[in-house]
């Protein structure tokens, strides 16, 4: 714990801190509190028949299987990519971290297309895949396979400069005190990791729920089939269904603040690195 | 739960094709006729169908390239031949689409029309208004639109009877009245939100079923609609995606649902929603509701949509001279 200076603040400071507070308030709380005073603006019995209104409710169910599916696979590669990167010199290395950053840099949309050159019918494995039976674009599939993509780096991002940090002596000392590598991963690397872990998870989920442009590339936009959240609220807005829009965005807002509580009660639990 | 684990099942199953008789079809179809289409579906399903009529909605030239690149459509109902003529080139609907179906295939129909702010108060009530000093007009990209398309050639039908066939007074016409067009919206509802939502401009330029069913929508004490003298033939055909229905084995599904909108159910509920029908007993019924317009086709005044997208909507076509003259 390092000290908090407690005492009176001056003038300037006090300034300095409505600021912070006042720029905050209007550049994030006060939208944020927009989107549900639009959304109850004709009573909670509207606002909820809009929420179980049945494509806004697959659109969410879609956007959270989609997030179940892309995160723990993004935690795990992202782990494994971490470590090697890490852990191991290799020719290609420094080739392969910008590999990974890469989708990081690229426009959501150009993600999205490229996977329409590959996959689509026209595309390069497209008509093979096809003459196979199997269908990628526009199901559900292409829609974790373009979140899968864009969110590739978070986890590796958020691994590899504190795995650089850390170095390898403690897990040096695991092994050299008869640690099989299964025990120095689970009890010395995990432990040490874990919060950069738990953040790059945070920031997949935000962007795999948030994701439009790539999605709406490979979606097909079917209602009440591949639909995710985002899709939902930007057809019920040029539907002039401004209400069903909003409530459908609260239920978006409404999982980030969760996500976030959720980040929030690990941390106090486990105490901030 | 079930809904999750029905995700679930066609993430695992990869959407293969169902080797049962389906249960559901894809209808394809264009931007603003989300409302239609919705009342089209239920009036089906009164019916007595038991197919289920999923939709996706986009502009139709996105729609025509996703169906290229796979999206697996039984059904496409769009609101202009030169993209089910792309379809036709990529091989997926065949050629003699247009005889499958009455007129041409297309159900209804509708033609560019005005929709103004309350009282008219820039008296806007033909074409050449349009183009009048001080006057903001919203319409869409006619790159991108198959509705800003129809607004280009509308434009010009009336200004080649206004000035006799003169091509430079014609050109510069059309040079003004797109020089009034302060934002070019990549689609029809893009167009009009711009118009409602942002207070955009002085004059709406859409289809007349759009014209109408804002009004509708947003009130009669807000906007007005205004017919022009003369404006262009705007059918929406539609047509089965041979390569889809084939491969599901969907055609009487597909078939009979596209049926249905020529039938006098389907032909009311479109009249209902602000399109003009051919059947006569429901367009006398709806009379009232449409007042005589003269309209020009694509054959008599521009010989064929060959011939026009060649002649204006090609790089460097008459559309480039006063779209991009500016």
């Amino acid at each position: 714990m390092h000290a908090t200076r407690t005492q009176p603040c001056s003038a300037a400071e006090i300034t300095l801190i409505a600021l912070a507070f006042g720029l905050s308030a209007a550049i994030l709380v006060v939208p944020l509190l927009l989107i549900f005073a639009f959304a109850l603006r004709e009573g909670l019995g509207v606002y909820l028949a809009n929420i179980v209104e049945p494509n806004t409710l697959h659109a969410i169910g879609l956007t959270v299987l989609t997030a179940l599916i892309v995160v723990p696979i993004n935690i795990v590669v992202g782990i494994c990519v971490a470590w090697l990167v890490t852990r191991f010199k290799f020719p290609g290395r420094q080739v392969l971290i910008t590999i990974i950053e890469l989708p990081a840099a690229v426009s959501p949309i150009v993600a999205g297309v490229v996977y329409l050159f590959l996959y689509g019918g026209q595309g390069l494995l497209g008509p093979t895949l096809q003459g196979a039976g199997i269908q990628l674009m526009f199901t559900t599939t292409a829609i974790v396979l373009v979140s899968l993509f864009v969110t590739a780096p978070f986890v590796a991002r958020e691994l590899i400069p504190l795995m650089q940090q850390q170095g390898t002596e403690d897990e040096e000392a695991a092994l050299s005190l008869g640690a099989n590598g299964w025990q120095m991963f689970w009890f010395v690397t995990l432990p040490n990791i874990r919060w950069a872990i738990l953040y790059g998870a945070i920031l997949t989920n935000a962007r795999v729920m948030g994701e439009f442009g790539a999605v709406s590339v490979v979606s097909g936009s079917i209602r009440g089939q591949t639909n995710t959240l985002p899709l939902q609220i930007s057809q019920l807005f040029n539907d002039f269904n401004v209400t069903g829009a909003f409530a459908a965005s609260s239920t978006l807002a409404f999982m980030a603040v969760l996500t976030l509580l959720l980040k929030s009660t690990l941390e106090a639990r486990g105490g901030w690195r | 739960m079930h809904k999750l684990l029905a995700v679930a099942a066609a993430v695992f199953t990869l959407g293969t094709p169902a080797f049962a008789q389906p249960t559901d079809i894809l209808n394809a179809s264009y931007d603003i006729a989300r409302e239609l289409f919705e009342a089209q579906n239920a009036a089906y399903a009164a019916s007595g169908a038991t197919v289920t009529v999923n939709q996706s909605h986009a502009g139709t030239s996105t729609q025509a390239r996703a169906i290229l690149e796979g999206l697996a459509a039984d059904v496409v109902t769009f609101n202009q031949v030169t993209d089910i003529a792309r379809l036709v080139e990529g091989g997926v609907v065949s050629e003699d689409w247009a005889s499958e179906f009455p007129n041409n295939a297309a159900p209804f129909y509708s033609f560019p029309a005005f929709l103004v702010r309350a009282g008219n108060p820039k008296g806007i009530s033909d074409w050449g208004d349009l183009a009048g000093d001080g006057v903001q007009v919203i319409f869409p990209n006619p790159k991108t639109s198959g509705n800003g398309r129809y607004t280009y050639l509308a434009a010009r039908a009336w200004a080649v009877e206004e000035y006799a066939g003169d091509e430079a007074q014609i050109e510069a016409f059309l040079t003004k009245l797109f020089a009034n067009v302060p934002v070019f919206e990549t689609g029809g509802r893009a167009a009009t939100t711009a118009f409602t939502e942002r207070q955009l401009g002085d004059v709406l330029v859409t289809f007349e079923a759009e014209v109408l069913s804002v009004r509708n929508q947003l009130g009669a004490d807000n906007y007005e609609a205004v017919i022009p003298s003369v404006s262009f033939l705007s059918e929406f055909p539609v047509a089965i995606v041979d390569k889809v229905v084939d491969a599901r084995g969907s055609r009487d599904l597909a078939k009979a649902y596209l049926d249905f909108l020529f039938s006098p159910a389907g032909q009311e509920v479109a009249a209902a929603n602000f399109h003009r029908v051919r059947d006569e007993t429901v367009a006398a019924a709806h009379a009232a509701d449409f007042p005589e317009v003269r309209l020009v086709t694509i054959e008599d005044a521009f010989g064929g949509w060959d011939k026009a997208s060649e002649e204006h909507f090609a790089d460097g076509g008459l559309l480039d001279r006063v779209f991009l003259n500016q």
